[in-house]
């Protein structure tokens, strides 16, 4: 009672102002709850929302409740759409999101959006409804072209970032880079490595002459050395590069133009592209590396071997590196040695068809371990591993928050032992108290959801691919895992036992994705009747029900109408696809007709 | 190769030649694929070697790389044009030990390829321009886009700018593809 009257003496600004010290989503989320004055200046006062599943809630209530929205992140399809998991069409739409910020958020001026579906009307729309809008950036986005970029290059007055990061975006020609405005732009960041086609290359050139504030340039596979070079000399302030192709002749102007350009840049921190990249090319990017903290390399299967040695040695600063597989163990040791500060590295594969010799080993890894200690991030794909390196790895690298590990063969065991991993993979999780993100593969039993289940108690997030053996593994890790966000299962022999383990977990996390498990619908129908907080969808292939129709000699038109299938007998069908998610939004009402909520 | 005079139905070089993810010899990722797809609901595949079809095909999503990656690799292993200016494509045959090469720019139709492919692999019957018979084969290729279409359709000239590698499949496979 005392503390509740203290409260009515202090204005609402003043308790707005106290708020304004609350980052932290999770933080502003709490003391919105607190009472209804706090509810209402909480709401009033935010500036970023984050969701990261958009049918969590109606895009109109996310809208009406913070009117005062600046910054909003949305998060669409399923992690695993990404690896084609996903039919297209699914859903994801981001028109619904744009035209409720129109009606009721005026002030918006950035929009974050992963794995959503945009159209070009939706990206018009956009740089018309909010008259500050500043920053746009799309990740493993689709729905729109070109042109919808010429309308957000064209209305957008103080466009100050265009981030475009590996979208699939619809070539309608190169003329969206002249729908800048004449004048100088707002530009600090542009990024458009992920366009496939042409680009204007004189409109590129003008553009940066116009864009003095520009700090980030990331260009695509068109823009040759000669227009590179002319760029760089226009931009000696540029910290984020992203090349075009970095083909060139032995000594041409553009290659020495190149050179002199790039000694300029004092302040380059961080390279990617480097697409084709000669040998000649990479000559002249050594005299900025000892300044890198960030390289990416992972699209410039060129760069391998002594070119590889001679480029990563001098990179003694870098924080973030990607490579592919191809730099082998021995690149792996020169960065180990040479490296010292390295805290992020993913390792791609290069060829995943060849049936040539593995290209990283486990040794790689550990002696990536060993010279680099304040290593936290990986993402590392190769051919074999084994539980001793693996122990090894996480006594040298404790500080893990975020470990990938992918075999390419699934189920292999180590081949030192022909044992599953589970040792390996257990002593990551016993060691590295703030792992967040899990990814495992190889021959895995139940043992190693044991451990993941009693000692990942910081986890947040965790990818399962072809391991375990019966329902205990995933109710292990439902049970022991408190900060478990999101859980995404394919190719388990993980049942309906193991679904219904349980169920009110579901609750505290934000998804469950299971492929090609053992689930029924039964079972699905059994969880979705428990919590009618969760959206229990499923997806499953139109033409294969339609066989089965067929088959049955049922004759009946396949329609949107879902209980007709639901309903239709058999509940001991196997449950290809499986979506779980916590919403207060109930079910979805884009849904296509493989979708179905039960 | 030369003297074999059968290519239907021997285990062995079917296994030791069809395409899979990861080095040769490993039978892991057959038994991985073929274990989970007993579904009623799984798009039905005709044919007699279901079996082995099934475990030919990739598994769908892995690895786990984004698609970016995934063509940038392919266009990075067809970048094999020789320096006279030869359009080299490798060739494979389901059943065949190994492959074989072929310059695309020495030929001058579909005619031509089909007389060469047949006295290269040494089969009975390539088919006709409209398909092929029970026992033959079908001609396919991999185009640009890492699509796999049926050789035939479209002028000489675009299938040899746009073929990156020719593979000749048995007729039950390739009954999908008419």
């Amino acid at each position: 009672m005392k503390v509740q009257s203290a409260m009515f003496y202090f204005p609402e600004e003043v308790i707005e102002h106290i708020f304004s010290f609350l980052t932290h989503h999770p933080d502003r989320n709490t003391v919105s709850t607190v009472c209804k004055a706090w509810y209402k200046i909480e709401r009033l006062s935010r500036r970023e929302v984050f969701v990261g599943n958009c049918y969590a809630i109606r895009p109109d209530r996310a809208a009406a409740r913070f009117p005062g929205l600046r910054s909003l992140t949305l998060k669409g399809k399923p992690h695993f759409a990404d690896f084609d998991l996903v039919p297209p069409d699914w859903g994801g739409l981001a028109g619904p999101w744009i035209e409720a910020m129109a009606r009721s958020c005026p002030n918006l001026e950035e929009l974050r959006m992963k794995r959503m579906v945009v159209s070009d009307e939706s990206l018009e729309l956009l740089v018309h409804a909010f008259p500050n809008f500043k920053a746009l950036v799309l990740v493993s986005c689709e729905g729109f072209s070109t042109d919808g970029l010429a309308a957000v290059a064209r209305s957008c007055k103080s466009l100050r970032e265009l981030d475009l990061q590996e979208n699939e975006i619809e070539d309608r020609g190169p003329r969206w880079l002249n729908s800048f405005p004449d004048m100088c732009t707002s530009l600090v960041s542009l990024n458009f490595a992920c366009l496939k086609g042409e680009v204007n290359l004189k409109s590129l050139e003008r553009l940066v002459c116009r864009s003095p504030n520009l700090k980030c340039l990331r260009l695509n596979r068109a823009v040759p050395v000669e227009t590179l070079a002319k760029i760089m000399n226009q931009c000696p302030n540029l910290e984020d590069l992203g090349t075009g192709s970095l083909l060139a002749d032995q000594f041409s102007e553009a290659y020495v133009s190149l050179i002199s350009a790039l000694q300029k840049c004092k302040k380059l921190r961080c390279l990617s592209g480097f697409w084709d990249a000669s040998p000649l090319c990479l000559l002249a990017v050594y005299p900025i590396c000892a300044n890198l903290t960030g390289l990416n390399l992972s699209y410039a299967p060129t760069v391998q071997g002594q070119d590889f040695i001679n480029l990563i040695q001098h990179c003694v600063k870098l924080l973030r590196l990607w490579v592919l597989d191809s730099v082998g163990d021995k690149g792996l040791a020169v960065v180990a040695s040479a490296c010292k500060e390295l805290q992020e590295l993913r390792v791609f594969p290069s060829d995943l068809f060849a049936a040539g010799p593995a290209t990283v080993t486990e040794e790689g890894l550990v002696a990536i371990s060993t010279g680099c200690p304040k290593l936290n991030s990986l993402l590392y794909f190769c051919h074999s591993m084994t539980n001793s390196a693996l122990i090894t790895v996480s006594k040298n690298c404790p500080n893990f928050t975020r470990f990938r590990l992918c075999i390419l063969e699934p189920r292999k065991p180590d081949p030192a032992t022909n044992e599953p991993l589970d040792e390996g993979f257990g002593a990551v999780v016993k060691t590295c108290k703030n792992l967040r993100r899990f990814s495992i593969s190889g021959l895995l039993t139940d043992q190693v959801f044991y451990y993941i289940g009693k000692y990942a108690k910081a986890l947040e997030m965790l990818s399962i691919a072809f391991a375990g053996d019966t329902d205990q593994g995933m109710t292990y890790v439902l049970n022991g895992c408190k900060n478990l966000r999101k859980l995404e299962i394919r190719d388990c022999p993980f049942g309906d036992g193991a679904l219904l383990a349980d169920v009110t977990k579901y609750e505290t996390m934000r998804s469950l994705w299971m492929s090609s498990c053992d689930i029924s619908l039964r079972g699905c129908k059994a969880l979705a009747t428990k919590m009618p907080s969760l959206n229990v969808e499923i997806i499953n292939e139109w033409e294969a029900e339609m066989e089965e129709n067929l088959n049955n000699g049922v004759a009946e038109v396949i329609s949107n109408n879902n209980n007709k299938h639901i309903n239709n007998g058999n509940d001991e069908r196997k449950v290809e696809k499986l979506y779980v998610y916590r919403t207060v939004g109930g079910p979805r009402t884009d849904a296509p007709d493989f979708v179905w909520t039960l | 190769m030369e003297g074999k005079s059968s290519y239907g139905g021997n285990m062995e070089y079917l296994k030791a030649t069809e395409l899979k993810l990861g080095p040769p010899g490993t039978d892991i990722l057959q038994e991985a694929t073929s274990g989970v797809s007993t579904r009623p609901k799984k798009r039905a595949v005709t044919g007699p070697t279901e079996q082995h079809t099934k475990s030919k095909v990739q598994v769908v999503g892995w690895p786990p790389v984004r698609p970016q990656r995934m063509n940038s690799f392919r266009a990075r292993r067809n970048e094999t044009v020789d320096e006279s200016g030869g359009v080299y494509v490798k060739v494979s045959m389901d059943g065949a030990p190994y492959l074989r090469n072929i310059d695309l720019k020495i030929l001058h139709g579909y005619k031509e390829l089909r007389t060469i492919l047949e006295g290269m692999f040494k089969c009975s019957s390539l088919g006709g321009a409209e398909g092929y018979d029970e026992e033959g084969y079908a001609i396919t290729y991999e185009d640009k886009d890492g699509d796999l279409m049926l050789v035939g359709d479209v002028p000489w000239e675009m299938f040899v700018s746009s073929c990156k590698r020719l593979r000749i499949m048995k007729g039950s496979e390739a009954r999908g593809l008419s």
